[in-house]
C-alpha cells in the first residue's frame, strides 16, 4: 500500500464527506474505521434528516428556512450558547450541501409521515442514515479512497504543532503510519459509560447509549491529554427519554416515546415529578433525558389509559397492559398504593376536558396540583391501563476538540499544522448545550467537506 | 385457509419494528401501506407481502439488520409470507404446495408434457394439413390447449377472490385496477424509491438491471402470448391458417418477444444467482429457477421451431415446445408466474386503500 497524504479518522458522515473532497482534490486518502464494515457509519448510521438553509423550494424542502429564521432557532434551543461566527458559518454553508449530497449519492424523501412539521426545515433521507452512510463509502471507494475497517486508532503522536504518527491496531496487530494530514472525526465518546460516570457520577451506569457503541472517546481522550484544545465539559451531552427496554446500545430510533404528553409520569415510588404538559413533545423531547436521570434509580414510568393509546407514533416494544392500576403497578414493580393515590389526585385535579386538542397546546390543565399538568390534562380512568418505562438515552456527548472556522485544531494558542476535525467530535465548538434536530448532519456535513478541504491542501503542498 | 403462523409472527415482529422507525418509507408501496396500520392481521401481513418485490432497499439501508438483536431482514420476512400466500390461496391447495417450491417436480411435469405430445402426435396422427398442422392436426391442438389454458384461467380467479377476501381489501373498483396497471407496466416500484433501480446483485449498489430484465421477460412473455392470440384470430375471423410468412403479425410478435424472452430469462437466471439467497424466500430458490428456466425454455423451443420449421426435426421440435407450453399453463397458478396476478391484486387494493 502506498502511503496515504490523508489519514482519517472515523467512518461517519464527517470522515466520510472529508475523505471525499479531499479525494476530489487529488489526495490519497485513508479511512481509518473502528467498527466492522457491517456497523460502519457511527451515529450517522442512526440519522434520519440534516436542516438545511434554503431560499425557495431545494430538493424536498418546502418555502424557505432563512439564516436569521435558523440561527434564532438554534439560539433558542442552546439558551445562547452558541458560537455565533461557527453556527452562521454552518447555516449558510448549509445550502450548498444539499446538492452536493446528491451528487455524492445521498437521496432524498418527503418527511416521514409523523414529522410532517420538519416538511420546511429538514431534508429526509431515504432509507435512513444508513443508506447515505453507504452511498458515501461507495463514492468514496470509486474515488480511490482506501478503508481499513476494524481498524482502531490509539494514539496520535505530536511534536510540537505536529502530529507526526498515527498508531492503529487491527486484527491484534500494531500498525504505525505517517500521513501528511490527519482528520478526526471519530465522535464523542458517550459510548465509554465509565467516562460518563467520572462526569455524572455513578447514575450514568444506568444510562443507555442510542447510537453505536465505537464512540469511546478514544482520539479525543489522547488528543486532549495532549494538550490540544478542548471545548465544552463533559456533562453536556444530548439526552431523551427512551423506552427502558431499549438494548444498552444501538437501540436507535425506534426505541423513542412519544407518549408522555398523554401520560403521567411516576417515579419508582410512584411520584410524578414533572409537567408532563408543559409543551408540545417535539420541543420537549430532549429535557426528559435529563428529569429521568434525575431521579432514583434512573428511571421513569409512563401511565395512560386507553383513550389516549392512538394518539402517538408507535414505538418498537408493546406498552405492558393491565385492566386495573394494581394490577399495573405490580407488573410494573410500582407500589399499587403510591400509584393509585398518585392517580387519584391527578384525576380530581382535572378539570373540563372537552378542549381537548393531541397535536395542539390544548391548555387543557390540572388545578392545584404539584406539579401541575398544563396541557392534555385527562383523567386515567378508562382501562385497559398501559405502561411504559422510560430511561435516559444518551445521543452523543459535546466535550470535544476546538476548532476554528477551517476545522483546524490547535495547541496553546497556535493551530495544530496538519490536524482537522469535524462532526461530533467537534459539536461542541458551536452548541454549547442543548440540540437543534438535524444539526448533527448539518455540522458533520459542512466541518467534515471543510476539514477534507484544507488536509488535501496542506498534503498537496507538502 | 392456515398460514404459517411462525412466519406471520417473525413479518408481524419486524413490521412492528419499522412501524416505530419509517425510515424506509420511500421506498416503495409496502411502507405506506404498512405506516396506515397499527396493529398486523394475517390479511395486512399477506397485502403487504405482495406489495413487495424484493428489491432489498430496505435490507441494506437498515441500521438493525443482524447481528443487531432486531435481526431485521424484512425482504425475506415478507418473501417468506408471500411464497407461503401463494401456496395456501392455490386451486386446488395440494398443487400450490407440490410446486411453488420445488424445481424437479416442475422439470418433471415439463418432461411428462413433452411424452404427452409425442404420445398425441403418435395416436392423434394428422389428416392432411400444412406446417404444424401436418404434424397435429388444429382439432388436436385446441382440444388439449383449451382446456390448458381454461384451467389455469379458472383456477387463479379462484385464486384471486380468496386472496381478495384474505386481506379485506376494499370493494373493486375498475379505477383502481388502472392504477395498478399503470404501475405494473413501468414497473415503478423496481425503480426504487429514487429512481436509481434496486440492490438485488451487488449488495447496497443501486442498478436497474433487475428492472430491464424483467421488463424483458414481462414484454417478451406478452408478444408471444400475442402472437398466438393473432394467430387465433387470423385462423378463426379470417380462415388464414398457419403457416405464416416471415413478416406476418404473428411471426413478428413471436419472434422479437421469444428473442426477448429467452434473453430475459437467461439474465434474470444470472442475477438470481449473484444475489444473496438469504433476502429471499427460504427455500424458494429451486423453484423459482426452475420456472425460470422452464419459460425461457418456451421461448427458445419456439424459436427453435421456427428455425427447423423446414426441415425433417419439426415433429421433435412441436412437441417438445408444444409440451413445454402445455407444462406452462399448466402450472401457471402454482409456479412463481402466479406471482404477476397476486402482485396486480395487491397494487388494485392498495389503490383502493389510498382511495
Ligand atoms: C438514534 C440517533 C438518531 C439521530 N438522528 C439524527 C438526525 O436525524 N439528524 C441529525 O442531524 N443528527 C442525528 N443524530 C446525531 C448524529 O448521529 C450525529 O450528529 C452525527 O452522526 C455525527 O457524525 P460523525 O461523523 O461526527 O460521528 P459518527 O457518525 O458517530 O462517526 C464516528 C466514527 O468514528 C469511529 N471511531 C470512533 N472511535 C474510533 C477510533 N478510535 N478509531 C477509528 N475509528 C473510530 C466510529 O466507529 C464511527 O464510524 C442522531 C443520533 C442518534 C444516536
Ligand atoms: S427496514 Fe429497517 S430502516 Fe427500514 S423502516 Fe424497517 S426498521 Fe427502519
Ligand atoms: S424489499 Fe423493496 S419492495 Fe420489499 S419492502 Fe423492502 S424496499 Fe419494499
Amino acid at each position: 500500500m502506498t502511503p496515504p497524504d490523508i489519514a482519517i479518522i472515523g467512518g461517519g458522515n464527517a470522515a466520510l464527506c472529508a475523505a471525499i473532497t479531499a479525494a476530489e482534490a487529488g489526495a490519497r486518502v485513508l479511512i481509518l474505521e473502528t467498527a466492522p464494515k457491517p456497523y460502519r457509519g457511527g451515529n450517522s448510521r442512526h440519522t434520519r434528516n440534516f436542516r438545511c438553509m434554503h431560499h425557495g423550494p431545494l430538493g424536498p424542502l418546502v418555502d424557505s428556512y432563512t439564516e436569521e429564521e435558523y440561527l434564532a432557532d438554534l439560539m433558542k434551543v442552546t439558551g445562547g450558547k452558541t458560537d455565533e461566527g461557527l453556527a452562521r458559518l454552518a447555516i449558510r454553508t448549509s445550502e450548498e450541501c444539499l446538492p452536493w449530497m446528491q451528487e455524492h449519492g445521498v437521496r432524498f424523501q418527503p418527511s416521514l409521515s409523523g414529522t410532517l412539521s420538519l416538511a420546511r426545515t429538514n431534508a429526509f433521507f431515504l432509507g435512513g442514515g444508513k443508506s447515505l452512510v453507504n452511498a458515501y463509502y461507495r463514492t468514496a471507494e470509486a474515488l480511490g479512497v482506501q478503508v481499513e475497517y476494524e481498524a482502531a486508532v490509539t494514539h496520535l503522536e505530536l511534536d510540537d504543532d505536529h502530529v507526526t504518527r498515527i498508531d492503529y491496531t487491527q486484527n491484534g496487530k500494531t500498525h504505525s503510519i505517517t500521513p501528511k494530514s490527519v482528520v478526526v472525526a471519530s465522535g464523542g465518546f458517550q459510548a465509554d459509560t465509565d467516562w460518563l460516570a467520572r462526569a455524572w457520577g455513578p447514575a450514568a451506569k444506568n444510562f443507555l447509549i442510542r447510537g453505536t457503541p465505537y464512540n469511546r472517546g478514544i482520539v479525543l481522550a489522547d488528543l486532549l491529554d495532549q494538550g490540544i484544545e478542548q471545548v465544552g465539559d463533559p456533562t453536556q451531552c444530548h439526552a431523551v427519554a427512551i423506552d427502558g427496554r431499549a438494548p444498552k446500545f444501538d437501540g436507535g430510533i425506534v426505541t423513542r416515546l412519544d407518549c408522555v404528553p398523554f401520560s403521567i409520569v411516576v417515579n419508582k415510588d410512584a411520584q410524578r415529578f414533572y409537567d408532563e404538559g408543559e409543551d408540545v413533545w417535539p420541543k420537549r423531547y430532549a429535557i426528559w433525558g435529563r428529569l429521568v436521570a434525575a431521579q432514583p434509580d434512573q428511571v421513569g414510568y409512563v401511565i395512560i389509559d386507553a383513550k389516549s393509546l392512538e394518539l402517538f407514533m408507535p414505538s418498537v416494544f408493546p406498552p405492558i397492559k393491565a385492566d386495573t392500576l394494581e394490577e399495573l403497578a405490580e407488573k410494573m414493580g410500582l407500589p399499587a398504593e403510591a400509584l393509585v393515590q398518585t392517580v387519584t389526585e391527578f384525576n380530581n385535579a382535572c378539570g373540563d376536558t372537552s378542549g381537548f386538542h393531541p397535536t395542539e397546546l390544548d391548555g387543557v390543565s390540572t388545578t392545584g396540583l404539584t406539579p401541575p399538568k398544563t396541557n392534555w390534562a385527562r383523567p386515567i380512568t378508562e382501562p385497559p391501563f398501559y405502561g411504559y418505562s422510560l430511561r435516559t438515552g444518551v445521543t452523543f456527548t459535546y466535550l470535544g476538540l476546538k476548532v476554528d472556522e477551517r476545522a483546524q485544531c490547535s495547541i496553546g494558542n497556535r493551530p495544530v499544522a496538519n490536524l482537522w476535525a469535524a462532526g461530533e467530535t467537534m459539536a461542541g465548538s458551536i452548541l454549547g448545550q442543548g440540540y437543534l434536530a438535524g444539526f448533527g448532519m448539518t455540522i458533520g456535513t459542512v466541518f467534515g467537506r471543510i476539514a477534507g478541504k484544507e488536509a488535501a491542501a496542506h498534503a498537496n503542498a507538502n | 385457509m392456515q398460514m404459517q403462523t411462525d412466519l406471520l409472527q417473525e413479518a408481524r415482529r419486524q413490521a412492528e419494528i419499522c412501524n416505530a422507525c419509517r425510515y424506509c418509507e420511500g421506498y416503495c408501496s409496502v411502507f405506506p401501506a404498512l405506516h396506515a396500520e397499527r396493529a398486523f392481521s394475517e390479511g395486512d401481513l399477506t397485502q403487504l407481502a405482495n406489495l413487495c418485490h424484493n428489491c432489498r432497499g430496505c435490507y441494506y439501508a437498515c441500521q438493525y439488520t443482524a447481528s443487531h438483536e432486531f435481526e431485521l431482514n424484512l425482504p425475506q420476512a415478507l418473501a417468506n409470507v408471500r411464497q407461503d400466500s401463494w401456496e395456501e390461496l392455490a386451486f386446488p391447495r395440494a398443487a400450490g404446495k407440490a410446486f411453488q417450491k420445488n424445481g424437479v417436480l416442475i422439470a418433471v411435469a415439463t418432461v411428462i408434457g413433452f411424452a404427452l405430445l409425442f404420445w398425441a402426435m403418435r395416436a392423434l396422427a394428422s389428416a392432411g394439413g400444412e406446417g404444424f398442422y401436418a404434424v397435429l392436426s388444429h382439432n388436436a391442438m385446441v382440444a388439449i390447449f383449451l382446456p390448458a389454458f381454461l384451467f389455469p384461467l379458472v383456477s387463479i380467479a379462484v385464486s384471486l377472490r380468496r386472496y381478495w377476501h384474505h386481506v379485506d381489501a376494499a370493494p373493486f373498483r375498475p379505477a383502481h385496477l388502472v392504477a395498478a396497471l399503470r404501475q405494473a407496466a413501468n414497473m415503478k416500484n423496481l425503480k426504487g424509491g429514487h429512481g436509481d433501480g434496486c440492490n438485488f446483485e451487488d449488495e447496497d449498489r443501486f442498478t436497474h438491471a433487475r428492472r430491464a430484465v424483467h421488463q424483458a421477460v414481462m414484454y417478451g412473455f406478452l408478444l408471444c402470448f400475442a402472437a398466438t392470440s393473432v394467430a387465433t384470430v387470423m385462423h378463426y375471423g379470417f380462415g388464414m391458417h398457419a403457416p405464416y410468412g416471415i413478416f406476418s403479425l404473428p411471426k413478428l410478435l413471436g419472434l422479437s418477444g421469444g428473442v426477448l424472452l429467452v434473453v430475459g430469462c437467461f439474465e434474470m437466471i444470472r442475477l438470481k444467482l449473484r444475489s444473496d439467497r438469504a433476502l429471499g424466500a427460504a427455500g424458494a430458490f429451486g423453484g423459482e429457477v426452475a420456472f425460470i428456466g422452464l419459460l425461457g425454455f418456451v421461448g427458445l423451443s419456439g424459436l427453435a421451431l421456427y428455425a427447423l420449421g423446414q426441415t425433417a426435426l419439426l415433429p421433435a421440435a412441436l412437441a417438445i415446445h408444444l409440451g413445454a407450453v402445455l407444462a406452462f399453463f399448466l402450472l401457471t397458478p402454482f409456479t412463481k408466474m402466479a406471482h404477476g396476478f397476486y402482485r396486480l391484486a395487491a397494487l388494485t387494493a392498495d389503490a383502493g386503500r389510498r382511495s
